[in-house]
């Protein structure tokens, strides 16, 4: 097993701080990319929180079960646009063919790393919080009422998005602008297996056993627990926080491995399709 | 006593797929020293360069920059070198001066702030500093792709066709910049470039390229005594062409 360098893993504040700083300056500089951050939690929000509306009014299971699909959409939310935050700015350089330029500095790769970690943070509280004030407004769901657990959730599928956004940068540096679209697509191919609006119960077996291979079907699992039968099963959070640790370990490692294979194969310096 | 080379190359190979993109070159340039790197396209001149960076690892043969092993040592020396290329851009939404803080901060510049003004002053960006990038000319482009390459007063110094695309007048200026920041800091700069007069203006030595190897490396004068010609440009030809030097014909 080829274990990273020191110096691929050393941290120094100034220049995660320096990276930081350039994806504000972009952010600032662009009320579109501000408006896109809000746009699609906020549609998502609305379609799924009318039909909640409507199938309590229509049933007696899903009046008990009041806020579990607005819960899903915004904590489904975290997961994906945490990823596509990390991802996107990420995306950046290769956007603006600055990665070079990047790449000859002194920056460590875990300074990218956690620098794009801060800014998954940065767009998500700027994407989801407003439109979790959306949800009180106008469903009188408050995510926020969850509590402790919340934070436990959100850590988990904010630490699984960072594991899915580390191997697709890594991706995308060994194989260019050609593996674009998994930025935007890879996350997709969780939503049924993490089972974000129903039970892993309803699973065919087989298909169970991957689910439970994936850390945020733990924590929709345990958000319906706690929604629907007011239990917070931490057995389920620290299963998920286990597999998530492993996650980002492997993830690192991928990463790393992907920016050696881009230096072998020139990949760096050609950074199109 | 001679110091340690600044840049040090020995039996450098670069292969992609079957291709030999450098095909076991050595070369060694002094501190201090100016060297143009020539060749046509495709004779390994950018990926010699990114090989010096770090950013291509070697098929085999060594590099030692300012004494550390490249690429496995880079993060000893990243910080005393920079690059500068037309074919890689700044973030166009960025300002002059917030492209400048980010890349100042990268490699931790002291007193950044004055930095900036005194390299905007150098390079006659004061009036652009809060331009955004991507509404420059080229030519101020350039401008600011030189002041982010000078941003850390590096000590190597490697260029990509640093003039490509300017006019005459333009190119001359940045020339003379860069004649500037050499002697005032003493750095090695490396040149790779199509542009003959540039070479002959700025750079005491030449090594030409062609197809991944060394075919001649020698002060511009000597090279032009040697192939019996009045130009680099002459030279140049004479070597893409595989016409032998006039006094090796000779004999």
């Amino acid at each position: 097993m080829i274990l990273p360098s020191a110096d691929a893993i050393a941290l120094a504040p100034h220049r995660v701080a320096a990276m930081v700083l350039r994806y504000l300056y972009l952010l600032r500089s662009s009320w579109t990319r501000l408006l896109e951050l809000i746009y699609w939690p906020a549609v998502q929000l609305f379609v799924w929180g009318f039909l909640q509306f409507y199938l309590s009014q229509n049933s007696g299971f899903f009046a008990r079960a009041s806020g579990v699909f607005i819960a899903a959409v915004l904590m489904w939310d975290i997961l994906f646009r945490g990823q596509l935050g990390f991802s996107v700015s990420f995306l950046e350089e290769m956007w603006s063919r600055n990665l070079s330029n990047v790449m000859i500095t002194p920056l460590r790769p875990m300074e990218f790393v956690v620098a794009l970690m801060i800014m998954s943070l940065i767009r998500l509280a700027i994407g989801v919080i407003p439109v979790t004030l959306l949800a009180i407004a106008f469903f009188g769901f408050n995510l926020y009422a969850l509590g402790l657990a919340l934070v436990a959730f959100f850590i988990n599928l904010i630490l699984t998005s960072w594991a899915v956004g580390i191997v697709v940068a890594g991706v995308l540096l060994r194989n260019g602008m050609g593996a674009e679209s998994l930025a935007w697509t890879l996350m997709f191919v969780l939503m049924p297996l993490t089972c974000v609006y129903y039970p892993v119960s309803v699973l065919p077996h087989w298909l169970q056993l991957i689910a439970w291979a994936l850390p945020p079907t733990y924590v929709f699992e345990g958000m319906r627990a706690l929604m629907m039968e007011h239990a917070f099963r931490a057995d389920l959070m620290a299963e998920a926080f286990a597999l998530n640790a492993a996650y980002i370990g492997v993830s690192a490692l991928v990463f790393l491995a992907l920016l050696n294979s881009a230096r072998r194969v020139g990949s760096l310096l050609q950074t199109g399709e | 006593m001679r110091s340690e080379p600044a840049i040090a190359v020995d039996q450098l190979v670069k292969i992609y797929n079957a291709t030999r993109a450098v095909d076991g070159i050595s070369f060694a340039l002094e501190p201090g020293s100016i060297t143009g790197l020539l060749g046509g396209n495709g004779a390994g001149k950018t990926t010699t360069l990114a090989m010096l960076l770090g950013l291509v690892t070697p098929t085999s043969g060594s590099i030692k920059v300012l004494g550390a092993a490249m690429p496995r040592e880079r993060y000893r020396v990243l910080h005393k070198m920079n690059f500068e290329s037309p074919y890689v851009d700044l973030p166009h939404r960025l300002s002059v001066r917030e492209n400048l803080k980010v890349f100042g901060r990268l490699y931790a510049v002291p007193d950044l702030a004055d930095r900036i003004v005194s390299l905007a002053e150098q390079l006659d960006l004061t009036e652009l500093l809060d331009r955004p990038v991507g509404k420059l000319s080229a030519g101020q482009k350039t401008r600011v792709a030189l002041a982010k390459a000078l941003i850390n007063s590096p000590q190597v110094l490697l260029l990509d066709e640093p003039t490509a695309s300017l006019d005459p007048d333009t190119a001359d200026w940045v020339r003379g910049r860069l004649e500037q920041f050499r002697k005032e800091h003493d750095a090695t700069v490396l040149l790779a470039s199509h542009n003959m007069a540039e070479v002959e203006r700025l750079c005491e030595r030449v090594i030409i390229m062609k197809r991944g190897q060394i075919e001649d490396d020698d002060a511009p004068a000597r090279l032009l005594i040697r192939y019996g010609r009045d130009t680099l440009e002459q030279v140049f030809l004479d070597v893409a062409r595989g016409r032998a030097p006039a006094r090796e014909a000779a004999q």
